[in-house]
């Protein structure tokens, strides 16, 4: 067996470089920052395609089923004698699939964004922000220890509101930095209160024991959580539904999903690759992280297949009406996820039955590379533009032809159209959903047509639709914006023709899976009619696209407002929580309770105004008083103290 | 090591204070006497290990006693355990960190200087004293020299803050004399004669009436130090009027005697009568921490927003307190250093963004991340610590708490601690108000575009407080080892005398 | 000797008592209420006086305390006529109604 303690460089480098740059980049590093954070980020690029390597083709198996790996576990925080928070790095498929992920994506935006930030007051912080996001994300996805998961959790979540805010004088980005940090602690906290159920009744928070003890039938632990209940459902459901919320919070699952679109106002690399590549799909890493766990519990794992289904045609059909062209992005980048998320729902642990959670975690793999390019790709447009709205483009192909063409590659692998990579993942998503629940194989059915439909009218009207009146055209960015498009551009052509299933299953064991030719008609063919029907409406410069949203009247204005869910998010949180509880926590606490403190006050003063008139500075009183009170004793003592 | 010296080296710092003359004297002394201060608190962190590491395991460590007051048998009684040296190193940080805040106090220096020195050595006198009496009497010490720094360097309403602040703790003191008093007549050290010594009481079973008499009278006494719903509003009063240094040792110092008062005094020594009114407890404490959050949310200064703020963190103390388990009790010592460490930040940065804009009004306030980057990198990572981010150690504390709350099985605990957990949301709600605001947004003020950042000193205070939050939020585990044994013979102490539910 | 009984005394004494009371309660010359004192402290001493003679003939404690009291009388009117000064020295006036700023 290797010694994996290597591995733990692969965070640490990132976590070295946002203390150099953090505390000494302003000054020190103004224009160096860039390759400082590059530099040491493909460092640790190479060392987990080294990991990968050694994990997958030299010792990650064994009799066939990849193992477990604990390269490294210290106790950090001990709460009581088999209780504690360990820092550790655990290698399996998933995990070593998400630092390859993770890692590359961030070289990409890295790269990419040598160019498109440069010039930045703040270079130095955004690189620094951007180490310390890759960190965080390399930590979570190696965690060993549920808890861990969780600390790190909240750090790409710091991270992602550090840049989502990272233009800090603009109202907009200050609200929605607050906003995505808010919705998604607000999820963590069921995710909280989730890992102190599951972590009281397995009696460990190690993700390894715990999801060995909450499996194994016989242990005390899995009978005191099943036999548990509260209001009807069982301890094990609430803990793992609490658990996903946290998942769908990140994950922007409905109805957490509100802070997403939002956070587009950070710079737009930072969208890539936090917000369509890596954060975004924690959620579902978690859930996959858990996924023993989840599979014998059928009631939790349809709250996933339901809410990650719901999302992801509620946010297929918003998408259709979005001009922002992030936006439209972002939309998508939900709808994605809730195939993953719907798509480890309908999945069951092991053989066969498991396919479901390999489709999930390949189309996460896949994903990750054309999402990203769509959102590199859209920053280089705005880079040209400078502007995020659809209004503003049109006829761009002629001016940035690496962009048109690497966009292209990425619409056609998000649509699913072979040999894409999209295609490859959203067909074993699609076979796994056919093959456990019919209802959810149509929502996805329908979605995928959708996604192709709405990912083409986006590209015809970036690139197509009407000739541009750009004069000042500054071409299309530098080198380094270009490189990091065209690598991801490969990428999203062969990545789907990976062997995925061969590595990554619910239970490490190889799984085979084949494309059958005829099930594959449906989805190709409805995917098409969504191309050409995008095409019709918008290649060219016409009034048909309003007069589809006329038609649809009333359905499209409130998919235009995203079914007004931000409103009920505003109606609760500022009409109820501020005016309903806020203002008389904050009246009664200066009225009441201080107020009960000043009225004790008073009282005394009261009191004493009552009495001082006995201090009248007239000796003769004084005497009187006291001689009168001689007497008073006397008496006392003469008379009744018998 | 005589522990003796972390009362008779600031008092020594007092009185060499009165025979200096201006502000340059004045504050190079009081810096010499903090920083010295800081050394012996880490000589005695480091003694302490080794101690330990020797193998000694006596409850205190470096016992040394004196006879006071024979004929009532009060002693000079001091020793240390981890929750001590805890609160000492605490102590200790905030001591220099609030000399350093102060370097350009003008206002009759001198006084002012001899005040915070003065009441470091109540805080130091409380945390290590094993006599109730001796105790009580260091609680005093650290109450005088605090309406006075309010009542002369405050700003606003300070007349009325610093007399609510002085009555209500004196109330306080006055409710803790009782019990203390209360457990003194009930104690028989043999023939008799009544004791004051905690080690010697502990060791005694006080009836339990006698407990339930006075439990109430020991802790609500503390709890009102301590914050205690409804006894909480001396709080945000306090310490708004106060000025920086002064509200930094309020709120990093003086919140924390109460908290180390009841779990020290009332919990560890009236263990039955802990458990009695534990619901109680707990009730208030989760009331203070979710009520607290919600009036934090509605305050436009922020000044107020950290005093409420500390309300609701304190609470996090008291519930772990009254949640009775090692782990809840172990969260709530851990949230008074980390708590202490973070307030004082706070603090130190609205301070130092008032003196430069002369507003606290969030309001009024806007882009300062511009001008003064540095000063808003420590009032965002203030924020972020006190919303509990991991790396911090208001995580790591909370954190604990949580944990231990949840290991009491009781259904209504359980709803308190989620109600507790549940602060964290809105804690990030107005902390993210009041960064959103004040640091981030476009400048509102076009003078603000002509401040300075941070000066030395500002920096120098600033970063020994970043540096204990990192080194909590990062290593943990050697505070909790330092912590774990202490309150470990605490809660073997409850058991012994207690049987659990 | 023995035929003047200890009451008649104790009648003048009493007296004394009184009218030092009242000139204490009425007067508001400072120097007039001094020496209403003096009064009282003088019907204390004949009580003193008398008793030890009519009960304990055969002991001192008696006299030893009106010695007592007389010396401290005396150490009160030095006192008490320095306060008298100074209060006309600050007020103008020894009427004691004058000096009223002790109150609350």
């Amino acid at each position: 067996m290797t010694n994996y303690a290597y591995v733990s460089l692969i965070p640490l480098l990132p976590l070295a470089c946002f203390v150099v740059l953090g505390l000494w980049g302003r000054k020190r590093f103004k224009t160096f920052s860039g390759i400082v954070g590059t530099g040491s980020l493909l460092a640790s690029t190479i060392l987990s395609f080294y990991t990968a390597y050694q994990y997958f083709f030299v010792d990650g198996k064994v009799n066939g089923v990849y193992q477990h790996i604990i390269a490294m576990k210290y106790t950090w925080l001990q709460f009581s004698p088999n209780v504690s928070i360990d820092m550790g790095i655990m290698l399996d498929p998933i995990s070593v699939m998400m630092i390859v992920v993770v890692t590359f994506i961030s070289l990409m935006v890295h790269v990419f964004s040598l160019g498109y930030m440069k010039g930045e007051e703040r270079f130095a912080t955004y690189y620094a922000f951007l180490s310390l996001f890759t960190f965080s994300m390399l930590g979570l996805v190696l965690s060993t220890n549920i808890f861990q998961i969780y600390m790190f959790w909240e750090l790409v979540g710091v991270s992602s509101y550090l840049l989502i805010g990272y233009y800090f004088d603009k109202p907009s980005a200050v609200a929605a930095s607050k906003k995505a940090f808010i919705v998604t602690r607000f999820a963590d906290l069921g995710f909280l209160i989730g890992i102190l159920i599951l972590a009281f009744h397995a009696e460990t928070l190690d993700i390894s024991t715990l999801i060995e003890r909450l499996t194994d039938h016989q242990s005390t632990q899995f009978v005191s959580i099943t036999t548990g209940s509260l209001l009807g459902v069982s301890i094990l459901t609430w803990g793992l539904t609490l658990v996903f919320i946290g998942g769908a919070g990140k994950s922007a699952m409905f109805p957490l999903h509100i802070w997403l679109p939002d956070a587009m106002e950070g710079p737009t690399p930072v969208s890539a690759l936090i917000h369509a590549a890596t954060m975004v799909v924690a959620g579902v890493y978690l859930v996959a992280r858990l996924f023993p766990v989840y599979s014998i519990d059928g009631a939790a794992l349809d709250i996933v297949t339901y809410v990650g289904a719901f999302s992801a045609l509620l946010a297929a059909v918003i998408a259709c009406t979005q001009t922002d062209i992030k936006r439209v992005l972002a939309y998508s980048t939900m709808s994605q996820i809730g195939y993953m998320m719907f798509s480890l729902g309908v999945s069951r642990y092991g053989g066969e039955n498991g396919l479901g959670f390999m489709a999930s975690m390949f189309h996460l793999f896949t994903h990750a590379f054309f999402k990203s390019l769509l959102f590199l790709g859209a920053g280089a447009v705005i880079h040209l533009v400078h502007s995020n709205d659809m209004k503003d483009m049109g006829g761009l192909r002629k001016f940035m032809p690496v962009t048109h063409i690497s966009f292209l590659i990425a619409c056609l692998a998000i649509s699913g159209i072979p040999p894409f990579a999209g295609f490859f993942s959203k067909e074993e998503i699609l076979t796994a959903a056919f093959d456990s629940n019919k209802l959810i194989y149509g929502v996805a059915l329908f979605t995928s047509g959708l996604t192709a439909f709405y990912m083409f009218r986006l590209y015809f009207s970036i690139f197509w639709k009407k000739e541009s009146h750009l004069h000042n055209a500054h071409g299309e960015g530098t080198s380094t914006m270009k490189i990091p498009l065209i690598i991801l551009a490969v990428c999203a052509v062969i990545a789907g023709l990976l062997p995925f299933s061969n590595f990554i299953t619910s239970d490490g064991a190889a799984l085979e899976t084949h494309i059958n030719l005829v099930f594959s008609i449906a989805p190709v063919l409805l995917a098409l009619g969504g191309i050409l029907l995008a095409a019709n409406l918008y290649k060219t410069e016409n009034n048909k696209p309003e007069k589809v949203a006329a038609a649809l009247g009333g359905f499209y204005k409130a998919a235009h407002s995203k079914f007004y869910v931000d409103e009920v998010y505003i109606f609760v949180t500022k009409k109820i929580v501020f005016n309903l509880i806020g203002r008389p926590a904050a009246w009664i606490d200066k009225n009441i309770v201080d107020g009960l403190m000043n009225l004790i006050a008073s009282v005394t003063e009261k009191i004493s105004e009552l009495i001082k008139g006995l201090q009248s500075g007239k000796v003769q009183s004084y005497t009187l008083y006291f001689f009168a009170g001689i007497v008073g004793l006397a008496a006392v003592f003469i008379y009744l103290w018998k | 090591m005589n522990i003796s010296l972390l009362v008779i080296l600031p008092i020594l710092t007092a009185v060499a204070l009165l025979f200096c003359n201006g502000l340059k004297q004045v504050r190079t002394v009081s810096l010499i006497g903090a920083t010295v201060q800081l050394a012996l608190a880490f000589a005695l962190l480091i003694l302490y290990w080794n101690e330990r590491a020797a193998g000694n395991t006596a409850q205190m460590l470096f016992e040394s006693s004196y006879t006071w007051f024979a004929p009532l048998h009060i002693n000079f009684h001091v020793g240390v355990d981890g929750i001590s040296i805890a609160m000492i190193a605490l102590t200790s940080f905030i001591v220099l960190a609030g000399v350093l805040m102060s370097w350009k106090e003008d206002r009759m220096p001198k006084e002012f200087f001899f005040l915070l020195i003065l009441l470091s050595a109540g805080a130091y006198g409380f945390f290590i004293s094993l006599d109730l009496f001796t105790m009580f009497f260091f609680l005093e010490v650290a109450v005088i020299p605090k309406f006075l720094l309010i009542g002369i360097w405050g700003s606003g309403k300070k007349e009325y803050s610093a007399m609510k602040l002085a009555l209500m703790l004196m109330g306080g003191s006055a409710l803790v004399f009782v019990g203390l008093l209360g457990l003194y007549f009930n104690t028989d050290i043999g023939g008799g004669v009544h004791s004051f010594d905690l080690l010697q009481i502990s060791q005694m079973h006080i009836p339990v009436e006698v407990q339930k008499m006075f439990f109430p009278f020991a802790f609500a006494g503390f709890g009102i130090f301590g914050a205690l719903f409804p006894f909480h509003t001396w709080v945000p009063d306090g310490h708004s009027s106060a000025p920086t240094a002064a509200s930094m040792f309020l709120a990093g110092i003086s919140m924390k005697l109460g908290g180390y008062g009841c779990l020290r005094v009332a919990t560890y020594l009236m263990p039955d009568a802990a458990h009695a009114y534990s619901w109680i407890i707990v009730l208030l404490a989760t009331i203070a921490i979710i009520y607290g959050a919600f009036a934090t949310m509605m305050q436009t200064d922020l000044k107020y927003i950290n005093a409420y703020s500390s309300v609701s963190h304190c609470g996090f103390v008291l519930l772990g307190i009254g949640m009775l388990t090692q782990t809840s009790i172990t969260g709530a010592v851990m949230q008074m250093v980390s708590h202490g460490l973070m307030t004082a930040l706070f603090f130190a940065a609205i301070g130092m963004i008032y003196s430069r804009t002369h507003t606290r009004m969030v309001a009024q306030l806007g882009g300062l991340l511009k001008m003064m980057p540095f000063i808003s990198t420590v009032f965002v990572i203030a924020g972020l610590c006190s919303l509990g981010l991991p790396g911090f150690s208001g995580f790591v504390a909370e954190m604990t708490v949580f944990m231990g709350s949840w290991q009491n099985p009781d259904t209504m605990y359980r709803i308190a601690t989620i109600l507790a957990c549940a602060s964290i949301v809105v804690t990030a709600v107005y902390i993210l108000r009041a960064v959103g605001q004040s640091v981030m947004g476009p400048v509102t003020d076009s003078h603000y575009l002509g401040l300075k950042d941070a000066s030395w000193n500002e920096k120098f205070a600033a970063g020994l407080l970043i540096i204990g939050i990192v080194a909590i939020g990062i290593a943990p585990f050697w505070l909790n080892e330092l912590i774990t044994p202490a309150t470990d013979t605490i809660m073997q102490h409850a058991v012994k005398l207690v049987t659990l539910k | 000797m023995n035929d003047i009984p200890l009451t008649h005394i104790l009648f003048v004494s009493t007296a004394l008592f009184f009218i030092g009371m009242y000139g204490l309660f009425t007067r508001r010359n400072m120097i007039t209420m001094l020496m209403s004192v003096e009064l009282i402290l003088n019907s204390v001493n004949i009580n003193f006086v008398a008793f030890n003679k009519y009960l304990f003939p055969d002991k001192l404690e008696g006299v030893f305390f009106s010695i007592f009291v007389v010396t401290i009388a005396a150490a009160e009117a030095a006192v008490a006529i320095a306060i008298i000064i100074n209060l006309y020295r600050s007020h103008n006036s020894i009427d004691v109604e004058d000096a009223g700023e002790m109150k609350y």
